[in-house]
């Protein structure tokens, strides 16, 4: 069982009290009703399902509740880093972290 | 007397404490502390099992987990019935059963024996390449054959009812195996303060030292210094040491699975007591002290009962003072049997000859096992072995061929070396490496905070293992964030040497294709088997292994992988890595399912919720159903009524004078703040800007692919404050879904959002007599239809206390639902049924709220859409906001698919004879003699018996449904073709004049 940072409780818990939400910086249209059928495929249907580094919305949803960010690798399943929603996507990613 | 070979004044166990036992209806005695295996060998018993393919005889290989023959039923009751339990794990208690598995009608005498002489027939890959064709024979016939004459064990045929605990628990330093080095590892980290916890699968702690007689530490004997240190540790209040506790999986971030076997060695537990215990833990640091696994020698009939393990010999003996033969050969490429040798000559048993494949072995021991006389025999090999139901000779042969020299033995004890345990640490995702100069795997690079230490890192010697274990556990326990040691470490006064042996096949093991040279006894793989599937073209170690089924048995191929692997190495000439080693599963050793269900199941396995007004519904003899973890009533039975007439009634009795119904599992979100209204907006198809304070609207709320997700009436309580109601099943999603709009796509609006599911019981009075009935009881609103119309909610109170009164409706009739704290749910249903009964009033359950609601053609969500229907397509397009410029599916809803012609439309349907009602799911067809596989159009999605209408009624999604009104189409059944007629969905009170009457 992984144990995830919660960037908002500021605490490893262990991932029974996690929810995986789906991939994380797909922004929803300001202009929803007026987007492409191309734009509205990219944003509903199109995944990038990586080997390696993916971004990630994941929940606390039993403990504080908040959706959040998450960096992690698919090949070794760790967690590279946390963070809040709406912060910005990581331009660098922290080392090999233990 | 506790057995012939028992030797008086060997081993540690009190021989004065003895145990009854029977093992296939032949009572025997042992000793208290004995296992199965040795209280079995101690009376001369060898043969305990027949093998899995070809129904071999077979005695015990090991005395430990690597056990691959002697696996048995023990019994202890009717429910009680354990298969596959190793005979060398299972501790003695007085009044053990157990059984021998896999033969028929005896052990001694099993038919299923021929496949031995068949055997050419069951070679590697048979079951792939014979049962192949025709594949339909493979379930009905090839199977089921297989498996009965296959069967290991029997599995007990009533529930289990032990029952089983499981316990989370955290630490600094997680020591896993408790031999010299584990321990060594365990007393450096605790002697910090660290919290440490030291767990071993054996009852005993000392490993290798429960044999080892050379050992001595700190001027004790190896196994004493064992004790004293596990009495030290077990004194520390920072310490848990556990026995019989096995690691058998290695997770994520050191999270590690043990299961503890709490009582199954005492003869009556009790039942305070769990059968198993699960540990999950959780280490900030792991240090691997798994010891090694003494190999075999792949040689001609090497299964033979009385062949085994040096070591396991040396067990049965310097632990439970048992001899394993009196007449004893010994085969080995390696010292350590040597040892084995000295203790049982010195013990008073024959030792025959040893047979040492080595040229020109030099050593104390090999002076030693001279000196007590044992005849030792260089660069010769055993080539096969007699005797079927137990060994009787050896025959021996100059290793590069010559003449043979039949001895006669009644045990062999064989040692190719030993395997380093690196199954945890394989688990654990680190990459172990090949050692050329000693031919082993060792923990390479390491993907988590873990260090191996001794036998399992390859490190040879007491010594050097104590030095490497007692450097880790400080270290483990500093990087933990303990203070440096403070302890001192022990000393090594004399320890047995070590020498490294061989991998693969021995001369004796063929080429001849017909030798069955043994390398997995679990599973009946020979050396001749794998090199058969080298030639048919495997080349990995991954093919090699399935295609043999080596190493793949419940034993994973403890005792077999590295000999398997070698002899495809040496069959496909190329060295070992480059063939590999393949990876370590959890489990290490078969985990029964009660340890890990633990107290999750009956009536703990899911949740289950009750209303407030369950107690009532129950009282009054309803009928429940699940509804998700809801129990909800179904119908309420009058004597000698049937669901049928039960809810005929229910339903006529609403629409004649009014009817009383628990909703209380309704979803309930409470969506408060400034910007609610704007954020309802974004989450609901439906305009709600402009809805007044203290009115309802039904709202739908859509996935942003334009499909349906739930619906609900919402209440507007004031300027801020929604009262939302969902669909009973989704309301943790519906609260999900908006969390995750408000949090990450909306966070600018100022909106809070509180389940309040579990805070109101609510109850639903429907029926042209619902206001009488409600109206003397409420305080504070007035209940005219001017002042509250259909679609409306006030606040105020009902009974005394506070209530949010709806005029809405899910039967077409005049209705409210009544909220209520759910503390007073109860009380305020009492008081609204007895002032129903003045009115004629009945309680109705949902298969009555279910007919009657379809009576009207609303929808379900969930039973009338499936995820793929849109407002439009059920009818509901009136409920989506023309003028908005935004809401979650606004997109979604205009993709081409969408809005293409020919989709499915929810209709109604009757049945032209209107006596037969449709079955929900049925297909429809517009041409019922088209040619089969008939093109489908759609099918049936609600269908009752409506007595209020005198015949059925159906809901059904139709493509091109509305287009279709008053066309005939078919739903063909088993027993014939049933015509219908599209209609639309309303079937009473087609003006809905009632809602107001
Ligand atoms: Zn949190």
């Amino acid at each position: 069982m992984l144990l995830i940072r919660c960037p908002y409780c500021e605490e490893e818990r262990p991932e029974l009290e996690f929810r995986n939400a789906g991939e994380a910086h797909i922004a929803r249209s300001a202009n929803m009703a007026g987007e492409s059928d191309d734009d509205f495929e990219k944003f509903f249907f199109i995944r990038s399902n990586p080997k390696g580094i993916i971004y990630e919305r994941w929940r606390h949803i039993h403990g504080c509740a908040r959706f959040f960010n998450a960096v992690r690798d698919t090949v070794t399943d760790k967690f590279v880093m946390t963070y809040k929603a709406g912060e910005p996507k990581p331009s660098k990613l922290p080392g090999a972290v233990k | 007397m506790s057995g012939a070979f028992r030797i008086p004044r060997a081993g540690r166990l009190s021989q004065a404490k003895t145990a009854r036992f029977s093992f296939d209806g032949q009572s025997y005695t042992g000793i208290e502390g004995d296992t199965l295996a040795s209280a079995l060998l101690a009376n001369g018993v060898h043969l305990v099992g027949r093998s899995f393919k070809y129904h071999r005889p077979r005695g015990f290989l090991s005395a430990g987990a690597e056990e691959p023959n002697a696996l048995v039923q023990v019994e202890r009751d009717a429910a009680r019935k354990a298969p596959n339990i190793r005979a060398t794990v299972q501790e003695l208690y007085d009044g053990l059963v157990a059984q021998s598995q896999n033969r028929w009608p005896s052990l001694a005498f099993d038919i299923g024996a021929v496949n031995d002489i068949a055997s050419p027939l069951f070679s590697a890959g048979f079951y792939y390449k014979t049962f192949m064709w025709p594949k339909a024979a493979w379930k009905s016939l090839y199977e089921p054959k297989i498996r009965a004459a296959a069967g290991l064990g029997v599995s007990p045929d009533k529930p289990d009812p032990d029952h089983y605990s499981s316990r989370y628990a955290h630490c600094d330093v997680l020591v896993l195996g408790g031999g010299a080095a584990g321990i060594t590892a365990a007393l450096a980290a605790a002697e910090t303060g660290a919290r440490v916890i030291l767990a071993d699968e054996q009852a005993d702690f000392g490993g290798s030292l429960r044999f080892e007689t050379g050992a001595k530490i700190d001027g004790q004997d190896g196994y004493g210094w064992a004790q004293a240190a596990i009495a030290k540790l077990k004194g520390m209040d920072n310490v848990r040491v556990l026995s019989r506790t096995t690691a058998f999986g290695y997770y994520a971030q050191n999270f590690v699975g043990l299961v503890e076997r709490v009582s199954d060695h005492l003869q009556s537990p009790g039942h305070d007591l769990p059968r198993e215990r699960l540990w999950q833990v959780r280490a900030k640091r792991v240090v691997l002290a798994t010891g090694s696994i003494e190999r075999h020698m792949v040689f001609a009939d090497n299964d033979r009962p009385g062949i085994m393990l040096a070591s396991a010999a040396r067990i049965y003996l310097n632990h439970y003072g048992v001899a394993v033969g009196k007449n004893v050969g010994v085969y080995t490429a390696n010292d350590s049997a040597y040892a084995a040798a000295i203790d049982l000559k010195k013990a008073g048993v024959n030792i025959a000859a040893i047979v040492d494949l080595r040229d020109h072995p030099t050593g104390p021991v090999i002076d030693e096992a001279r000196a007590l006389g044992i005849e030792v025999n260089f660069g010769r090999a055993v080539i096969r072995a007699g005797g079927k139901l137990r060994v009787t000779s050896m025959t021996v042969q100059p290793k590069n061929g010559g003449g043979e020299r039949t001895i006669p033995v009644d045990a062999i004890l064989m040692s190719a070396g030993w395997t380093p345990s690196v199954h945890l640490f394989s688990q654990s995702r680190g990459k172990v490496a090949f050692n050329d100069e000693t031919k082993r795997f060792v923990p390479g690079i390491y993907a988590q905070d873990c260090i191996s230490v001794g036998a399992c890192n390859g490190t040879d010697g007491l010594s050097a293992s104590i030095d490497e274990a007692y450097a880790a556990g400080a270290k483990a326990a500093k990087d933990a964030g303990a203070k440096t040691a403070k302890g001192t470490k022990p000393k090594v006064d004399a320890s047995e040497s070590w020498s490294r042996g061989m991998l693969g096949a021995a001369p004796g093991a063929g080429p001849d294709k017909t030798v069955k040279a043994f390398v997995d006894f679990q599973n009946d793989v020979a050396a001749k088997d794998i090199r058969q599937a080298v030639h048919e073209g495997m080349r990995s170690i991954e093919h090699v292994k399935r295609f043999t089924t080596n190493g793949m048995a419940t034993d994973q191929g403890k005792t077999s992988n590295m000999h398997g692997l070698a002899i495809a190495a040496e069959t496909l000439g190329k060295p070992i890595p480059e063939v590999g080693l393949t990876t370590f599963r959890a489990p290490y050793t078969p985990v029964t399912f009660g340890a890990i269900v633990s107290h999750a199941r009956g009536p703990l396995f899911d949740p289950t919720r009750k209303t407030a007004i369950h107690p009532w519904a129950e009282a009054q003899g309803a009928v429940f159903e699940d509804v998700g973890q809801w129990k909800r009533a179904w119908y309420f039975p009058k004597a000698g009524e049937d669901m049928h007439k039960a809810v005929d009634r229910e339903c006529v009795a609403v629409r004649t004078n009014a009817g009383l119904f628990d909703a209380s599992t309704l979803g309930k979100i409470e969506v408060v703040g400034p910007d609610a209204a704007k954020f309802m907006e974004l989450l609901y198809t439906n305009p709600w800007e402009k809805l007044e304070p203290g009115r309802c609207r039904y709202g739908i709320m859509l996935r942003e692919d334009g499909f349906i997700y739930d619906d609900g009436v919402v209440g507007r309580l004031a300027p801020d404050r929604f009262h939302v109601t969902t669909t009973t099943g989704g309301a943790p999603r519906v609260m999900n879904h908006m969390e995750d709009y408000l949090q990450t796509e909306f966070p600018h609006l100022n909106v809070w959002l509180t389940s309040i599911t579990e805070q109101w019981a609510v109850i639903a009075v429907q029926g042209p007599k619902s206001r009488d009935i409600i109206a003397p009881l409420v305080e504070g609103i007035d209940m005219s239809d001017e002042a509250l119309p259909h679609m409306s909610v006030r606040e105020g109170k009902i009974c005394g206390v506070p209530t949010r009164l709806f005029r809405m409706s899910f039967t077409g009739e005049r209705g409210f639902e009544v909220n209520v704290p759910a503390d007073y749910g109860q009380t305020v249903w009492e008081a609204l049924w007895a002032e129903g009964q003045k009115h004629g009033a009945t309680a109705y359950g949902t298969e009555a709220m279910h007919v009657l609601r379809a009576e009207k053609g609303y929808i379900i969500v969930g039973q009338d859409t499936d995820g793929t229907v849109t407002p439009n397509d059920a009818g509901l397009d009136w409920a989506v906001g023309k003028k908005k410029t935004d809401f979650v599916g606004i997109r979604g809803l205009t993709r081409p698919d969408l809005v293409a012609k020919g989709r499915k439309q929810l209709v109604g349907l009757k049945t032209k004879d209107p006596k037969v009602v449709l079955e929900e799911g049925a297909q429809i067809v517009a041409d019922p003699k088209q040619a089969i596989p008939m093109k489908m159009i759609g099918h049936v999605t609600s269908s009752y018996w409506s007595q209020n209408c005198g015949r059925s009624i159906a809901l059904a999604l139709v493509a091109g449904g509305r287009d279709r009104m008053g066309e005939t189409l078919y739903v063909p059944m088993p027993n014939g073709v049933i015509e219908v007629e599209v209609t639309g969905m309303v079937f009473f009170d087609e003006t809905g004049g009632r809602l107001n009457d």
